[in-house]
């Protein structure tokens, strides 16, 4: 990237200014992730004039794209070439961008089949707090030169620097896709899905919901037709299926909109990352399960510390998405070892402390 | 008179500290766990990268997960590098010890538990990297990345290097395969990074310390994802009469819409040698061929092996032959997997290298080596990791001859040089280690070097995990840089350079 672009050099001069300052920045995209960690603080960092496409290959599957571009134009520029990002980033309203998509590091529906925003990050240029602009990894898949900074950032909520410029790795749109429908409870849905995960089938996504498993298969469409027929259930219409897909994918769906009044009545939601064979979770409230068992929703006025008890049990962690009492952190506490690394390495990239402060941790 | 003293002096000192070590050490580990006689460290004087040999001071084999927490608490205490070592087949020196340290072989650990439910599995370091496959095969799953030396490498060494493999550009890396590393950090406490969840709460550190050479811990237990075993496999060999018509049938394949299972490249001279070595059926008059493998149930592998057909034939495929069965299939594989060997057979050296290039820049650069051929007149055989851009050109040369071992070194940093100015990278799989410090100066600025060191000491203040890798000190790249000036044409060529 060229330090002269007049909307970097402007990014250098203010990350320039609030370390001399000591001035804490919010580095801000489209806004439409600021539900999600600790509460935002500092004054404005507004990414999205770094806004743009600046390479995109179809044959080398990857796409280069600046922090600020809108997912929206990405996506659709990957459309037109028959590819997308597989790891389906959620996108919550219209205006999300790259940025924001790597830093907080969200993935969709896909993600225990294909991968996470994580796994599909190739290389990204990064403006750390002494202002100084530096490339890791690139533009190619394999690539093992120098520790793996870019992967570092994703999911870092912004707080060792900011993200200036992305390279992705996509992926063709698979040829067929279906989905199949099946009027089960929890117990039998997980056993399904555990018992499916160890065969060769095409499943790239699973949820399951007031008694109804849904599963998406994608691929070849010879394998498609195969599995369909040897799993059963009721195929969708490809409509509906998309739209459901969608609202999974977007949690614009019923389930995920925790509204004030809900909030004040002390419920939350939650999202637990566990190991997919783990047995059935239970607290008052509703579940939503997706990734093969691996990710289960759930909105709830259980005790914060019964749902960061129960997911710790399993083997996993919980973060809290939605509430209205965050005293108990968003996300799960890091045990020494962890946090005392973590505020190393806040330290080497971003000594002033500006970037993001506390979005992540309290103290980083 | 005064050399030939301090070289006493620091002999006498390292003997010294080199008991004092040992005493430690003898606390806490049975005495047949410490080596520290010549005859007995010798062994463990260099990695697969043979070429670089320095003598440890101490190697250590410890058995048990307190036995590494309480070596590294001593080393931590008495300020001793350590180098983690597992089988020792790295290709880069990242194992390569350092002459007042102590290398910590693991070895001895080489437990493992498949749970076929969850589709884990969790080893500890020492298991190699097949012996996971093989375990996991009664219940009809394996782990995906098979970096070339599976047989013999193990899993600690793989997270060490972020290994690959032939089928990485569907299956990905280490780093996509393994949910959970659990090890110590250098002062011996105990960490673990990811989970057996997908995610772990704050920063994925799991992916930084994936690839770090055993810079920033030392890993003693990982838990792998496991993935159902493909039904079926098939694998077409094309023949292509010129280098650029094969170049483009790469970039046509994946414009295609298809990620196969592996895609690879041989040239000309690449499949001569192997066919003399091993009978794999090769087109011996083929400019270049092509691997192109499906996997998959037998319908998914029957459509695509359709469609691969079409787009290679349409790219100009002189010849395309598909594997009838999987003894045919294993063949056409065979010549790939003993292309190393293979060139060993033609010649007294080679050097393997490493790099990586965007897909569409894969005929330019061997038009560029053809001509380095030339430039230095050596001889370099190619076989590609196409479908992932990653190349290993295998330099001729004879390390008898001084001059022509020299030449070598700036072939090969010239096709380094090369792939950085066509967008690659200096390492695609085999890592950094020693080997390519010199080429970390070329690809990073100074800052970016900074920010790596920033990194090695927020895990490793001290710097004694596995020292001077990876990051190059600013002195070596000065020291480089005014070399590369004159790139080719090395002022006073007569003096030996280290």
């Amino acid at each position: 990237m060229d330090a002269q672009d007049p909307a970097l050099a402007r990014l250098i001069d203010q990350v320039s200014i609030a370390r001399e300052q000591r001035a804490p920045l919010d580095i801000c995209g489209g806004g439409t992730k600021r539900f999600y960690g600790e509460s935002p603080a500092g004054a404005p960092l507004d990414m999205t004039p770094l806004s743009g496409i600046t390479c995109y290959e179809p044959t080398e599957l990857v796409v280069t794209a600046r922090a600020g571009t809108p997912l929206r134009d990405l996506e659709a520029a990957l459309e037109e070439h028959g590819q997308c990002l597989p790891f389906e980033p959620p996108r919550f309203a219209p205006g999300g961008t790259v940025g924001g998509m790597v830093a907080a590091g969200l993935s969709g529906p896909a993600r225990a089949s294909v991968g996470s925003v994580r796994d599909h990050v190739l290389g990204l240029v990064l403006l750390n707090g002494r202002g100084e602009i530096l490339t890791f990894g690139g533009q190619v898949t394999k690539n093992v030169a120098g520790y793996d900074v870019s992967r570092l950032m994703v999911g870092a909520l912004g707080i060792l620097g900011v993200i200036c410029e992305v390279s992705l790795k996509v992926l063709p749109t698979s040829v067929a896709t279906e989905t199949l429908r099946f009027e089960w409870d929890e117990a039998r849905a997980r056993e399904a899905l555990s018992r499916w995960a160890a065969q060769p089938l095409p499943i790239n996504a699973t949820a399951w919901y007031a008694g109804q498993l849904r599963v998406r298969l994608s691929g070849a469409r010879a394998a498609v037709a195969a599995a369909c027929e040897r799993l059963g259930g009721e195929r969708l219409e490809a409509s509906e299926a998309d739209a459901w897909w969608s609202s999974v994918r977007d949690q614009s769906a019923e389930f995920f909109s925790v509204g004030e009044a809900n909030l004040a009545r002390g419920e939350a939601l939650w999202r637990l990352s566990v190991p997919p064979v783990t047995a059935e979770i239970k607290f008052a409230g509703e579940q939503f399960i997706e990734w093969g068992g691996a990710q289960r929703w759930w909105r709830t006025t259980a005790q914060p510390a019964a749902v960061r008890e129960a997911a710790a049990r399993a083997g996993g962690h919980a973060t809290l998405i939605k509430g209205a009492d965050r005293s108990f952190g968003v996300f799960a506490p890091l045990s020494t070892v962890l946090m005392r690394t973590h505020q190393a390495l806040k330290q080497a990239f971003d000594p002033a402390r500006i970037f993001n402060p506390g979005r992540l941790y309290q103290g980083l | 008179m005064s050399t030939a003293l301090s070289a006493a002096d620091l002999m006498k000192g390292r003997a010294q500290r080199q008991r004092e070590v040992v005493a430690a050490l003898a606390e806490i580990l049975p005495r047949a766990a410490i080596l520290s006689r010549h005859e007995d460290t010798a062994p463990f004087e260099c990695d697969a990268l043979t070429a670089y040999r320095t003598s440890p001071m101490v190697v250590v084999l410890p058995d048990t997960e307190a036995q590494v927490a309480a070596l590294l608490k001593i080393c931590h205490k008495m300020e001793v590098p350590v180098v983690a070592r597992g089988a020792g087949t790295g290709l880069s020196g990242g194992a390569t010890p350092h002459q007042a340290g102590v290398v910590l072989s693991l070895a001895k650990f080489n437990k493992m538990i498949i749970d076929p439910v969850a589709c884990t599995a969790t080893v500890q370091c020492g298991v190699r990297n097949l012996a996971i496959s093989e375990a996991a095969a009664p219940y009809g799953l394996y782990y995906a990345p098979d970096p070339s030396s599976q047989i013999a490498c193990t899993i600690g060494g793989n997270v060490a290097e972020n290994s690959g493999g032939v089928h990485c550009l569907k299956y990905g890396l280490t780093l996509h395969n393994v949910l959970r590393v659990r090890g110590f950090m250098v002062d011996g406490e105990g960490v673990e990074f990811g989970s057996q969840a997908l995610d772990a709460p704050g920063l994925d550190l799991l992916s930084i310390v994936i690839g770090s050479e055993g810079m920033l811990a030392v890993t003693t237990e990982v838990t792998v994802k496991l993935i159902p075993k493909p039904l079926l496999a098939r694998c077409i060999m094309a023949s292509f009469r010129d280098i650029e018509s094969a170049g483009a049938a790469v970039a046509s394949v994946i414009a295609h819409g298809i990620i196969p299972a592996g895609l690879e490249m041989m040239d000309k001279a690449m499949t001569a040698a192997v066919d003399a070595f091993v009978h794999a059926d090769y087109d011996l008059e083929a400019a270049a061929i092509l691997l192109c493998e499906s996997d998959g149930t037998p319908e998914e592998v029957e459509e695509e092996i359709g469609r691969m057909e079409a787009v290679l034939t349409a790219a100009g495929a002189s010849r395309i032959e598909v594997s009838r069965d999987e003894a045919q299939r294993l063949k056409f594989w065979s010549g790939r997997k003993n292309a190393f060997p293979a060139s060993g057979g033609i010649s007294p050296d080679y050097m393997c290298m490493d790099s990586t290039i965007p897909r569409k820049r894969l005929a330019e650069m061997l038009r560029a080596i053809q001509q380095m051929e030339v430039k230095y007149n050596l001889r370099c055989v190619n076989v590609f990791h196409a479908g992932d851009g990653n190349l290993h050109p295998l330099i001729l040369f004879d390390a008898e001859d001084a001059a022509e071992m020299r030449r070598c070194e700036l072939f090969g940093a010239d096709i380094l040089e090369t792939s950085v100015r066509l967008g690659g990278t200096v390492t695609g799989e085999h890592g950094v280690g020693v080997e390519k410090l010199n080429s970390m100066c070329v690809q990073f600025s100074e800052t970016e070097r900074a920010q790596f060191m920033g990194v090695k000491r927020a895990f490793d203040p001290l710097e004694l995990l596995n020292p001077g890798k990876v990051i190059p000190t600013l002195h070596r790249c000065a020291e480089y840089g005014k070399m590369h000036v004159h790139r080719g044409m090395l002022p006073f060529p007569e003096l030996p350079r280290f």
